[in-house]
């Protein structure tokens, strides 16, 4: 597998170039953590100075880096100031609750796009088609704050759906299915928004190439031969139409990560975004580096995923 | 030519809602920091024709709002008095456009009446104002960073399509790694990065810059692809060997393949760029109180309780979606363009 073999190594040279671009940006920061504690009049300036070194603050941009790798290698990565812990204890159940929530979230508007896509793309120009289009570029200009504002705003006044977190309060005395449900129903608003944001941009493009592929001879081939719409259209067409697609999926991962990041703020959801918005608020860099690192360590997983399934929907891939 | 009629359709529209927020002072019948201490939260106003005894009147009407004696944030109407709309009233005073002084207002009530048409926040201010300023800033953020983002794009793209070799290599390498990356997260990262506490014109300007330094990468790839395919045509080979300078050929033979990639991008972006904005100043990370931006506004809407109880704070959010859909449907009429001038 030589195609993989590159794109695994493609990743991974992301990932430092990531991290490296972090350090730098870093470094131009003017401020640190403990510049709060200098107005302090109770902290001596040698008691910030002597946290700054022990935190490896006052070394070269080289030495903190090396750090930091070693640290990371040691499965650290790095140490937060803000919750005096190592910043993997904390992320570790953010990115989990995140993955929860973009997974979902990539599933259900997959689901959605690809049969309403194809759909439309058989019949353009159908009352149904026009709708759809419609709907989604009227869809397409409305941005996930407004929308899960929208969302929360019925699912408060409905009382529908609670509101606000991953759980209710009494999680923990529930039994299994109580927990499931009760998860379910907090997931039902962010996934909602995540989902809606995305579909715009999905169902267009799973149009699109399937318009493409159907103009081609093979399909009048096919349908010469009798085969049935809906076997024409999911197992003639949509493998031709697939490329294009998985190589969006591959892409969409990082436009999800950051609708995740704002709805997970806005609903309360416990995943990496509010982690990082208050690192960025108290400039509690580690964090910040290493919530950075775990959106591009998902993006690269996803991107991934795409080159795993083009190398099994595209044959050409292979051989290549 | 329908595509003609379409993007003049669209950018009338656009240009309507960019001078509206333009000419914000005069539009905007009050000052958008003018507390109402007596009115927070109150409801839109309801324009009317036709008052209490069934009477038709052809010059549009309110009523006085006045709080119910009764309970906390609630209004009702005072049917007493008409105070009739007028256009052209003298108002507060005002800088047209930040350099002309005015109390010129495009619409206005007389006093005691006031004229609230997206009600009131929690201070009593005028929401409707408070719309258009705050859209002086997100616009005005959108469109700089919009500038700053196509012209590194633009300056990036031309020396890499244009020299090639490991200029080329690495500046692609770079902008891959800018491309792949979730926006919000960069933003925020760099963001976490820079000072917090400054005034609100470095702020502006800090926001401008880092949102659009960080799109630099896409208007960048297309135009290197642009410059790619301009530079090997047969009349820069020609001019080359006149003896035409780099600079010569990339301003008169590559540059004008650039401009419909750089109008659409600029369509493209600066509703992605608006959002942005608005984004970190609803975080808290942009522009603060008291200067309105559609950022800080909406960030009303994280008390659940005014989400629910007073509608109208959903208002700013409506302005945010007109105006991503105009430069939506600006950016689909040009790419039809471009699409069927190309073929």
């Amino acid at each position: 597998m030589k195609y993989l073999e590159r794109r695994v190594i493609h990743g991974i040279l992301l990932l430092i170039g990531v991290s490296v671009l972090c350090f730098l940006f870093s470094d131009l920061a003017p401020g640190s953590f403990f510049d709060e504690m200098k107005l302090n009049p109770q902290i001596s300036s040698e008691t910030v100075a002597a946290l700054r070194s022990q935190y490896g603050l006052d070394k070269p941009l080289p030495v903190r880096y090396a750090r930091w790798v070693e640290s990371v290698l040691g499965g650290e990565w790095g140490y937060s100031f803000a919750y005096n812990s190592s910043v993997r204890s904390l992320l570790v159940v953010r990115a989990r609750n995140t993955l929860l929530l973009t997974t979902l979230a990539t599933l259900f508007s997959w689901l959605v796009a690809v049969p309403l896509g194809v759909w439309i793309s058989n019949h353009p120009g159908k009352w149904y088609d026009r709708l759809s289009m419609g709907g989604t570029s009227l869809l397409l200009s409305v941005p996930e704050l407004v929308l899960v504002f929208g969302l929360l705003y019925f699912a408060i006044r409905t009382h529908a759906l609670p509101v606000g977190g991953m759980t209710s309060v009494g999680f923990d005395q529930l039994g299994l299915w109580g927990k499931t449900i009760d998860l379910v129903t907090h997931l039902i608003v962010p996934v909602t928004t995540l989902v809606l944001a995305s579909l715009p941009v999905l169902v267009r493009h799973v149009r699109a190439s399937m318009v493409e592929v159907l103009k081609l001879p093979f399909i009048q081939a096919a349908r010469g031969h009798g085969i049935g719409p809906a076997r024409l259209l999911f197992r003639y067409a949509l493998p031709a139409a697939g490329n294009p697609l998985i190589s969006l999926f591959g892409l969409s991962v990082a436009g999800l990560l950051s609708g995740s990041l704002l709805v997970e703020v806005i609903t309360g959801w416990p995943g990496i975004g509010p982690l990082l918005l208050e690192a960025s608020m108290s400039r509690d860099l580690y964090v910040v580096v290493g919530a950075v690192m775990s959106s591009t360590l998902f993006m690269v997983f996803g991107s991934l995923l795409a080159d795993v399934m083009l190398v099994v929907v595209d044959p050409r891939i292979r051989v290549e | 030519m329908a595509s003609k009629r379409k993007i003049v359709a669209a950018v009338m529209f656009l240009l309507s809602l960019h001078l509206a927020i333009l000419l914000a002072g005069f539009v905007a019948p009050y000052d958008p920091a003018a507390q109402n201490r007596d009115f927070p939260f109150a409801p839109p106003t309801r324009v009317r024709f036709v008052d209490a005894a069934g009477h038709l009147h052809a010059r549009p009407f309110i009523y006085q709002c006045v709080a119910r004696p009764d309970g906390i944030y609630e209004y009702e109407e005072s049917r007493e008095l008409r105070y009739p709309v007028h256009l052209f009233v003298v108002g507060p005073e005002y800088k047209l456009v930040g350099l002309w002084p005015s109390r010129v207002h495009l619409f206005g009530v007389e006093a005691p009446a006031q004229i609230f048409l997206a009600g009131t926040d929690n201070y009593g201010r005028d929401q409707f104002s408070r719309i258009l300023y705050g859209g002086q800033i997100s616009v005005a953020a959108g469109l700089l960073a919009t500038g700053t983002s196509l012209l590194l794009g633009l300056l990036i793209g031309c020396v890499s399509g244009f020299y090639g070799k490991w200029l080329d290599e690495s500046a692609m390498r770079l902008a891959e790694l800018f491309l792949v990356l979730p926006w919000l997260y960069l933003l925020l990262a760099v963001r976490a990065f820079l000072p917090l506490h400054i005034s609100p014109t470095q702020t502006f300007l800090l926001l401008v810059v880092v949102i659009g330094t960080i799109g630099w990468a896409r208007p960048a790839r297309l135009i290197r692809g642009i410059v790619l395919g301009a530079k090997n045509r047969k009349y820069v080979t020609a001019s080359r060997s006149f003896g035409a300078s780099d600079y010569y050929i990339l301003r008169r033979h590559v540059l004008p393949h650039t401009y419909g990639i750089l109008l659409t991008q600029a369509a493209l972006l600066v509703p992605q760029y608006v959002i942005a904005e608005v984004t970190l100043s609803f975080f808290g990370l942009g522009l603060s109180e008291p200067m309105p931006s559609w950022g800080n506004l909406l960030a009303n809407l994280q008390q659940y309780n005014v989400l629910v109880s007073y509608w109208w704070m959903f208002l700013p959010a409506l302005a945010l979606v007109l105006v991503s859909f105009g430069y939506l449907n600006v950016a689909n009429a040009f790419h039809e363009r471009l699409q069927s001038g190309s073929t």
